[in-house]
Formats: C-alpha cells, structure tokens, sequence
C-alpha cells in the first residue's frame, strides 16, 4: 500500500473543520479521482498528504510511515506534485524547470549533475515532449505546460503522482491527452491521486473514486458505484444520468438540465431525454 | 569574456584619473609593490615561525613614492570597494527578486537601506566620527530587517508577501525619523552632511573599511552562490517548492540574512546606491536567462563592472566628485532603456 489516509480531519482555526473522518488507501498503479464541489476540501487534503498541512486529527502514511515524521525531500522522493495553476514569474526553459524535479536527490549546495540531466531527458521523452525542452515555459500553451508539469514531477521518481485538476484550464484536446498520460503512467505502475471536475474521468482511467460532500467522504470504491445520480445530486446539487456508451466502451455522465433559450417554449427536455434513450 | 571585463577595468580605474599614471609603470608599480608587501610579510613572520632571523631582499623601487600613494592608498581601496559594493548589491538584488517572485525587487525591500540612512544620519548628528558613521548605519540596517522578519512572524509564516508588505512599514517608519533627524540638522553643518552621505560616495573608503566589509560581503556573497540553483526552486513559489523537498522556511531564512549582511556592509561604505540592485540583474537575465545558477555569478560581474565604471566617472567628469548615487541613475537608466528597447527580456 503507497498511501494510507486514516480518519484525517483538518481545520485551519481549530474550530470548523475543513474535512473530517477522511479514509482510502491506494496501491502502486492505481489511480483514485477525487470528486466535489468547490471548496469542499479536495485541495486542502491533498496538502495534507503531502504535508504541507498538519492534519489535526488521524493519520497519513506513505509505504507505511507517517509523512508528519518526514523530511521535505523524503517526501518530494515518494510524492511527484502537479499544481492547479502555475504561474511563472522568471521565464525558465522547460529543461530548467523539470530539472527542478530532481531537488529531493540533490544536496542543499550542489546544482544539478549530469545524471540529473538525463533523468530530465527521461522525463521528457516518457512524456513524449522532447521537442519543448529548450523552450521558454512563458512562451508555450497550456496543454504543453501542463505536461511539463508532469515531466517534472516524474523527474522526481516518484511512487506516487498527486494531480490537482489537472485538466482544468484546458482544451477538449489537451484535456484527453493529458487524461491519456496519466492513465500510461499508472499502467507503468505509479500510484495517481487527482482531483477532478469531471465524474467522467472516474469511468476513464480510475480505479477508485472518493466524493467528498460538506467536510465528509459521502462514496468511496469502484467508479461504477460510486458514480451514481444519487451521489452526483448529493455532491453538486444537479440531476445527471449515467449511461453506458457503447462506442466509448464505458459510462459517463451527462447533466440534465432544461434548455431554455433554444426554443423559446423552454421544453428541450423532450428532445434531450429522448435522444439519451430516457 | 564577462570573467574578463573586471580585471580590465580595474587596471583601467588605477593609472585613469585626475593623476594620470602611465599603464605600464602602473603595471610594475602593482606587481612590484604587491610583492614588497608579500615579501615584507614573509619576512616579518618567518622569524615568528621558525625562531630564526630572516632578511629577504626587497625589490627596487623604481617610481615616485607619490605613484605608489595613489595607487595603493587612494584608487586601490576605492576600486575594490566599488567592485565590492557594486557585485554585492547585485547579487542580493537577484537572490532577492528570486526569493520574492517579483523582478520589481531590490535589496532594500525588507527596509535595509531606510534603517542604515537613519543610522548614518543619527551618527552625523550625534558625533561625526566617520567609524561611529558606518557602525551604526551597518548596525541600524540590520535592526531595520530584524523589525521587519519580526513582524512578520506575529503571522506564524514567512510568506514572502508579509515579509514585503512588513518591509514597507519598517521602511516607511525609519523614512519618517530620518526626515525628523534631517529637520533637527543643523542645514550649514549636519545637513549638507546627511543629504551627501544619502547620494552616496566611494570618495572617502581607505584600506581598513576594506579589510572591515570584505569578509562579510565576501562570505554573504558566496552563500548566495552555494544556493544558487536552490533560489531556482524559491522562485517558482513557496508551496510547490516544498512540494519540490526544498526547507523552504530554512533558505528563506539564509537569503534574507546573506542579502542583509551584503547590503548593510556595502551602504555602510558607500551611503545609500540606489538602481544597481533593481537593474544589474535584468542586465543579466538579458545575457544568460533567468536560470540562477548563471544569474547570480553574472549578476555579481556586472555590478562590479557597473559600479567601477560609473565611480571612474564620477571621479573624473568634473572638477568636483558627482554622488555616485546620482550617477548610477543617470548613467544606468538610459542604458537600461536602451537594452529594453534591443533585447526582449521574455516577460509576459
């Protein structure tokens, strides 16, 4: 087991809590989709694992030790991190920056040697961006920023990958191609943790899935019982259907929602409900 | 070629100047002296070491005494304390705009420059011993920077924008009592003597405020320099480098006090030297990028270079010396404007 989280609650002033009773495990290979709404606590416990955040109460333990006895760098070796956002000030090379990854195997006073290169070089070819490597981060899209991002997180060699909504700000393309990566990347054998918008990604590429509602996990366990419109109305207060979708070989989930600036008469439900055979 | 720029105008700056030297008699003058001083040295501890009398023949002096004066004892410490002063401020300058994420950044941010002015002004008022001067603008630039990592702290982090935002209130507060100290001066005596000092000078550094600022400026400097590639690590933002393995709490803690020290140690020499730590390294991000393992030796070169060119000038322009202060703008801005205008700097 690479990650254990045991009845882990959170609060930032000691009085309300941002999460509580939080537990799910995850072995090497598998990914795990994190589910809720905004402001639910899905990146406040992601900062808790990585210890960046003190849990006030339970227990977060890496290949079997608490990462609240951890180093930094212990933990920068177990942990490759991909941020929501990035937003560079210092207009750095993507070389510069996924060499960045290999700070946990390098002393305090030393800069990165040869070996750290082609690690680097390893994680831009496993990624399959070799061709961004000497190019400015400031001056490449969102999509490839975010695989830079990834790149340098496996420069850390880490067992597992935490991803904060790594499709957010991205295209429909991007997006697939970044959900593609990960699900590689797993099938090689690194544990995924992300939280994610999409409920779709859980039928994708997830092994598991948590829904985090108000502070609490209200499902955690396989993709197709935990995505439900039940456990979708409780997480984002709006009425889904999940279907199987055969060209795509898996669920997904759509919203229903009644259109209606389309025909004026505000009935596209109709329509809508019969083309998703309802 | 940048390793080289240094050396040049070093010997440039010690045979230019009102006293014209010839560059060769220069030359022999600098090699000659130094090893009379070396064998000087030896034969002054020799004995010390191994009991016996030593007497090593000294090399002839084949110049005027007066030649030797200015060299050694007039343009020599001038020269180095500009070299000092001059990389030290740039280095901070960089490793603090790393530290901060923010390329508007200077040395003084955390209130270094606000507390030694301060200091300076109270000892010209109090005394006008000019040790009694550079102590305590030294010892207030630091206290300035400890009110502010104070303050700071009541937050129980070192998020940088704390830091800064406490720097602007120290700043502002040592601001206030330096414009109170400056209305009690006396305007024909203290006065005159304040508003100098704050444009800055390297007109009055001998030797021994050499001997007395190296060390820490020296040592700060190469801190700056063991950390380099960590400074890459700060500036892409506090939480993912510690999600990067890095002690963010700890290099914060090791920039701020190495910017300190070099900051206080050059401003206690040479007044307050606006410009050099906000622009030099923008120079050189537009030579080597922004990676901090080149930056920061570059930066250190340039700002040497900088500093000794516009002290040449200073010294020599006019009749009377121009504030170095004055000059570092004057000079610097145009050219800053111009490189802007050459050479994309990649900010978007």
């Amino acid at each position: 087991m690479i990650l254990e989280v045991d009845n882990a609650s959170f609060s930032y002033d000691g009085i309300t809590r941002q999460f509580d009773g939080i537990t799910f495990s995850l072995r090497e290979g598998e990914v795990l989709s994190l589910l809720g709404r905004n402001g639910t606590g899905k990146s406040t416990l992601i900062k808790c694992i990585m210890n960046l955040l003190r849990l006030q109460n339970g227990r977060v333990s890496l290949n079997g030790q608490d990462v609240a006895g951890m180093r930094p760098e212990e933990i920068a070796r177990q942990i490759g991190y991909v941020p929501q956002v990035h937003n560079t000030v210092f207009p750095f090379t993507a070389l510069d920056f996924v060499l960045m990854g290999r700070a946990p195997h390098i002393a305090t006073f030393a800069v990165p040697k040869e070996e750290d290169y082609a690690k680097a070089d390893e994680a831009f070819s496993r990624i399959g961006i070799t061709h961004l490597r000497e190019k400015s981060i400031a001056e490449i899209s969102g999509g490839e920023s975010q695989m830079v991002m990834i790149a340098r997180a496996l420069a850390q060699e880490p067992a597992m990958l935490i991803l904060d909504e790594p499709t957010s700000h991205l295209d429909f393309g991007n997006q697939m191609r970044v959900i593609t990566t990960i699900d590689r990347l797993a099938a090689g054998g690194i544990a995924v943790l992300m939280s994610t918008h999409f409920p779709d990604h859980g039928f994708m590429i997830s092994h598991s899935v948590a829904v985090l509602q108000g502070g609490r996990m209200i499902a955690y366990g396989r993709a197709e019982d935990v995505i439900t419109r039940e456990n979708l109305l409780t997480a984002y207060g709006i009425d889904v259907c999940v279907r199987y979708i055969e060209e795509a070989g898996r669920r997904v989930c759509i919203p229903l929602h009644t259109c209606s600036c389309r025909d004026g008469k505000g009935d596209a439900r109709a329509p809508l409900r019969q083309s998703i055979g309802e | 070629m940048l390793y080289l720029l240094p050396v040049l105008l070093v010997f440039f700056s010690l045979f230019f100047g009102r006293y014209m030297l010839d560059p060769v008699s220069t030359l022999g003058i600098l090699i000659v002296g130094s090893a009379n001083a070396v064998l000087e040295a030896i034969s002054g501890t020799l004995p010390l070491l191994t009991g016996q009398p030593c007497d090593l023949p000294m090399l002839e002096q084949t110049w005027e005494s007066v030649e030797s004066t200015v060299i050694f004892q007039i343009r020599l410490p001038r020269v180095l304390g500009a070299l000092l002063v001059g990389g030290g401020l740039s280095v901070a300058g960089a490793s603090f705009q790393g530290l901060f994420k923010n390329p508007l950044v200077s040395p003084d941010i955390l209130g270094v420059s606000s507390g030694a002015g301060f200091g300076a002004a109270l000892a010209i008022l109090l005394s006008g011993n000019p040790l009694m001067i550079q102590l305590s603008a030294f010892c207030f630039g630091i206290i300035a920077v400890v009110a502010t990592y104070s303050i700071s702290r009541v937050y129980k982090t070192t998020s940088t924008l704390v830091l800064v935002l406490s720097g602007i209130v120290v700043g502002a507060l040592f601001s206030a009592f330096l414009s109170l100290l400056k209305y009690l001066a006396d305007p024909y005596d203290t006065l005159p003597a304040i508003v100098f000092w704050l444009m800055g000078s390297l007109s009055a550094v001998s030797n021994d405020d050499i001997i007395a600022v190296a060390p820490p400026i020296l040592i700060a400097g190469f801190c700056l320099y063991a950390i380099r590639w960590r400074i890459n690590l700060l500036s892409v933002g506090e939480e993912e480098a510690r999600a990067l393995g890095v002690d963010t709490e700890r290099m914060t803690g090791v920039i701020i006090v190495a910017a300190t020290v070099i900051t206080a140690s050059a401003v206690c020499i040479s007044g307050i030297i606006g410009w050099v730590g906000l622009v030099v390294p923008h120079v050189g991000r537009m030579f080597v990028g922004p990676d901090f393992r080149r930056l920061i030796p570059t930066s250190a070169l340039l700002g040497a270079s900088f500093l000794l060119v516009v002290d040449d000038i200073s010294r020599t322009l006019t009749a009377t010396e121009i504030p170095l202060g004055v000059l570092t703008a004057l000079i610097g801005a145009p050219f800053f404007a111009y490189l802007l205008t050459k050479k994309k700097v990649g900010w978007t």
